[in-house]
């Protein structure tokens, strides 16, 4: 739970961004991926923009709402930034949190050449700001879809303990390419939801290793699902990033086309399979069962050979 | 919830230049504490919002203690509290005081 | 002529009357509830394994099903009551009296049993002070023990959670009882022969392995900033200046921040060889970081830990195995170690009153106390010296000739001021008391009485119970590390600095601590995933502790 902001002045060492991701705050999340003292606050917690609900709640509040946004710079080109606080309310998306969010790609969508960075860390809509949050989810959708068709490059950065579930999940699959680490997880519905709505037998939800085949950050990365696995470190994702947005992320029908048919393709390759472990053998890899024990750096080397789908999901 | 004011005279201002930091999260067992450098230098001023009911008596006594062992004056500090123990706050707020003092 | 056979012949009648159901020794799972009804009578003494870890499930279910006609009134003696079916023999009437040691998952129901009237306590132990008595005055006339496997003459093996087996099965075949063991497997060649088969009578195999849950492992994760200062507080201000090399663990979450500080702290105050080398204790997944790193020269432990196995069989040279390269543990031995073998013992709890009195008991829950009455007991028997007991000895009583000066062992309760859900840890009255009132029991379960305990480490610093003459200064030095509880808040302050003046209060900045560096990148592993990486990959963690 360490929580402490970090040095603002002087550049930043490779060992202070060996830190852990997962561990991480929102707000440390971006300070130490950006360059050194580069991150400037949108919106900022002394602004005091908090949640116009959570008081009826009798639920407390936080300064900037569980999220913060900015701008800053990626190895000295400009970026917009976004980062969920996955540990407030499960980083879930409410009224004041998704007009942040909104507003940041509007602002990108205008600007036409920033490319933006969204770090998941969210478990999907707050029940207490079901409309507002549910409206949000779509308002950033549009959003975000206006600003890649003006040409612009969104990434996702998924790593964090909510994972990105309901509409996180929703608006991480409308981004021009994703990165995810192991412990991240990257879905619709949630284990818990699927377990109540089709009983314990279709999905255990307290089988965690189910759950990380399911959604986890390398089933995804092997099913075409995120573009990149990353290691844990702010580092690591700090080079996923500068890698992704060095990739040409088209945008258009054709982009669209050409995601229509891999989807199909892929659900007509794996709709039968009962398990990832049966997806991954179909794919032609030895000792599936052993993927999940991988260290990152030889699951990296195995994943080489999936060559990142970019720009579809 | 519930809404706490401490306001304290203080003999010595809180070292550094730093004019705003943030330290923590609102989550169950834990809180946010958003310094600001706002007021005269020997005055202080903390504004507490709690999840949990009914310690006033113990905030002033937590309080009491910091603003005796640290004086910091001229800080503004602001809390969302979420039912964390006393001692975590006054973790949380000594953290953000060095924050503020020496911006690590 | 006198008979002095009665236990020989009644043995021999029961297990006769068992022949028909019995190819040898093995029995059919379905014929377990008959063969139940065949050798037990009313009122027997029934020994249930009931570990602190393992428990044989099929056997438990077995005799709840019994005809209650043939088979009532039971009087059970077993460490561990933690299976539903463990208390529905008392719903049911098949048993009727109760000695016990540790009730943890059970603890709210046993008690409202207890209340109702439905269990008649004989008392609750410590759990050697229970194996004890299975020599003497609670000895078993049948043990439903789990194995394993077993072969066709009834050697068993225990595997690691050999826990109390063998304690159970000696006070029972060599008292002319009966003892019937559950196995996962029935073999031709046993890796190993834990309990040899003369002293067994049944075997029965069970559709699935016996029921075993992990209990020592705490997620790195979960380790907090408050806990890890107590840590460095214990590390510093205790494990430091007494060189304590022999100790034993109570689970929880500080000693496990102990456990991880030790390659990353510890190491950088020095203290690597100096301290924590040789422990009793249970197969801790957090403390594999300390042993990579060279802190550990060898474990003994009262029983396993899921997920461990593979990582016990490749260190051979700390834990200790059998000829097969599995886990041998023993809880009765391990229990004997931790009382005369170890130095100090550092453990949390509920409730601390004013004298220091520790339970874990509140008023709607009775946990039992396991081992820890044991484990933080000052031995009294203890004869041979060692640094740690003679200095703890020479604070406790400065004024005896040191020739007749006998040792103290270091007896810690380490916690946070304010417990979960925000509940003090001090309390001017323990709720044991008023539990004792509402069973009418002749003593307050306490765990670890005010006398034995020697330090109190909280957040706030800590108290040496050695050095106070009188209970004013005990209780105010209580009082001075109890934070901002109604019993901190309740302190006399001018007697607190005066204590503090002469070290028997110690606040962290007194010992260099700032407790702003109490920071979770102290941890050698701050994740489950940490420790399997650390292990190498040994280390198998159990589904529920994981998050990939």
């Amino acid at each position: 739970m360490s929580t402490s902001d970090v040095p603002m002045a002087g550049s930043l060492s490779g060992t202070e961004r060996q830190v852990s991701w997962y561990e991480a705050s929102a707000r440390n999340r971006l300070r130490l991926l950006l360059d050194a003292g580069s991150l400037v606050e949108f919106i900022g917690p002394e602004q005091r923009e908090t949640s116009p609900h959570l008081r009826l709640f009798d639920l407390p509040e936080q300064f900037d709402d569980g999220i913060v946004v900015g701008r800053g710079q990626l190895d000295g080109a400009p970026v917009l930034v976004a980062g969920q606080e996955g540990r407030f309310m499960g980083g879930a998306f409410g009224e004041v949190h998704g007009a942040k969010l909104t507003g940041l790609l509007r602002a990108a969508r205008e600007m036409r050449s920033i490319p933006v960075l969204i770090l998941f860390d969210t478990g999907g809509v707050r029940l207490q700001e079901a409309n507002a949050g549910e409206l949000a989810i779509a308002e950033i959708m549009r959003a975000m879809i206006e600003a890649r068709a003006a040409g612009v490059k969104v990434i996702g950065l998924i790593g964090g303990r909510a994972g990105c579930y309901g509409g996180g999940g929703l608006i991480a699959a409308c981004c021009s390419a994703l990165a995810v680490s192991e412990q991240g997880r990257i879905a619709v519905s949630g284990p818990e939801v699927i377990e109540t709505n089709r009983g314990v037998e279709e999905f255990d939800s307290r089988d965690r290793a189910l759950v990380w085949r399911t959604m986890g950050g390398k089933h995804r990365r092997l099913i075409g699902g995120a573009d990149l696995f990353t290691d844990d470190t702010v580092d690591d994702f700090r080079a996923a990033a500068l890698q992704l947005l060095r990739f040409p992320l088209a945008f258009g029908l054709d982009a669209l086309d050409a995601e229509q048919s891999r989807l199909e393709d892929r659900l007509r390759r794996f709709g039968a399979c009962r398990d990832a472990t049966d997806i991954w053998a179909l794919e032609g890899i030895p000792q599936p069962e052993s993927i999940p024990g991988l260290p990152p750096d030889r699951f990296l080397k195995l994943a080489a050979a999936f060559p990142p789908s970019l720009g579809a999901r | 919830m519930e809404d706490l004011t401490f306001r304290h005279t203080v003999p010595a201002s809180a070292a550094g230049t730093r004019l705003q930091a943030i330290v923590g999260v609102v989550a169950s067992g834990n809180l946010e504490v958003l310094a600001e450098r706002v007021l005269s230098p020997t005055e202080c001023l903390f504004e507490i919002r709690t999840a949990a009911e009914g310690f006033r008596e113990v905030w002033t006594a937590v309080i009491a203690d910091f603003v005796q062992r640290y004086s910091p004056g001229g800080l503004k500090l602001s809390v969302n509290d979420g039912g964390a123990r006393p001692d975590t706050v006054a973790l949380r707020l000594a953290q953000a005081l060095r924050m503020m003092e020496t911006g690590r | 002529m006198t008979n002095w056979q009665h236990g020989r012949e009644e043995r021999q009648a029961r297990i006769g009357a068992a022949a028909n159901l019995a190819s040898g020794k093995l029995v059919a799972p379905q014929d377990v509830t008959r063969l139940l009804e065949a050798v037990m009578r009313p009122g027997d003494r029934v020994c249930l394994e009931g570990d602190n870890q393992k428990q044989a499930d099929l056997l438990s279910g077995a005799l709840l099903a019994v005809d209650t006609a043939k088979v009532n009134n039971l009087h059970m003696v077993q460490s561990g009551v933690v299976l539903p079916s463990h208390l529905d023999l008392f719903e049911r009437g098949v048993a009727r009296r109760l000695d016990f040691a540790y009730s943890g998952p059970q603890s709210a129901r046993i008690a409202s049993l207890l209340f109702g009237g439905k269990i008649e306590l004989g008392a609750v132990h410590t759990y050697l002070e229970l194996f004890a008595r299975y020599f003497i005055d609670l000895t078993p006339n049948v043990a439903l023990i789990a194995a394993v496997s077993a072969d066709r003459h009834g050697n068993l093996y225990t595997g690691p959670n050999t826990e109390d087996t063998p304690t159970v099965v000696e006070a029972t075949a060599f008292k002319d009882g009966i003892v019937i063991a559950q196995v996962n497997d029935v073999v031709d060649e046993l890796p190993r022969i834990d309990i040899p088969g003369d002293r067994v009578h049944f075997v029965v195999k069970s559709d699935k392995p016996f029921f075993v849950e992990p209990l020592f492992t705490r997620d790195p994760a979960a380790i907090t900033e408050g806990q890890i200062l107590t840590a460095m507080l214990a590390i510093k201000g205790i494990y430091a200046p007494y060189g304590v090399q022999r100790l034993n663990h109570g689970i929880g979450f500080s000693t496990a921040a102990i456990e991880l500080l030790l390659p990353t702290y510890g190491e950088a105050l020095g203290l690597k060889g100096k301290i924590a080398s040789h422990f009793a204790l249970n197969p801790h997944p957090a403390l594999i970081p300390a042993i990579e790193s060279g802190w550990v020269k060898q474990i003994h432990s009262f029983g396993s830990e899921v997920g461990m196995e593979d990582y016990i069989r490749a260190r051979p040279d700390v834990y200790f195995t059998g000829p097969d390269g599995s886990l041998r543990s023993n809880r009765a031995f391990c229990q004997v170690a931790g009382l005369y073998a170890c130095d100090m013992f550092i453990g949390s709890t509920l409730q601390l009153d004013l004298q220091g009195n520790s339970s874990t008991v509140t008023a709607s829950r009775i946990a039992g106390f396991g081992g820890a009455p044991n484990m933080g007991s000052d031995a009294r028997g203890r004869r041979h010296p060692s640094e740690p007991w003679l200095q703890a000895g020479r604070e406790a009583d400065p004024e005896t000739s040191p020739m007749l000066r006998r040792g103290r062992k270091l007896v810690v309760q380490i916690g946070e001021t304010f417990g979960d859900r925000n509940v003090p840890l001090f309390v001017e009255k323990l709720d044991a008391l008023a539990l004792a009132a509402k069973l009418r029991l002749d003593l307050a379960p306490v765990m670890i009485y005010g006398d034995d305990v020697t330090h109190i480490v909280t957040e706030e610093g800590i108290a040496n119970l050695l050095h106070c003459r009188n209970a004013v200064e005990r209780e105010q030095a209580i009082r001075g590390v109890a934070g901002y509880t109604e019993v901190g808040r309740g302190r006399d302050a001018k007697a607190v600095e005066r204590l503090r003046e002469r070290r028997v209060i110690v606040r962290p900045e007194d010992i260099g601590i700032d407790p702003l560096d109490a920071d979770r990148n102290l941890l050698a592993a701050r994740s489950i995933k940490d420790l399997v990486r650390w292990s190498g990959g040994l280390y198998s963690a159990p589904s529920r502790f994981r998050n990939w």
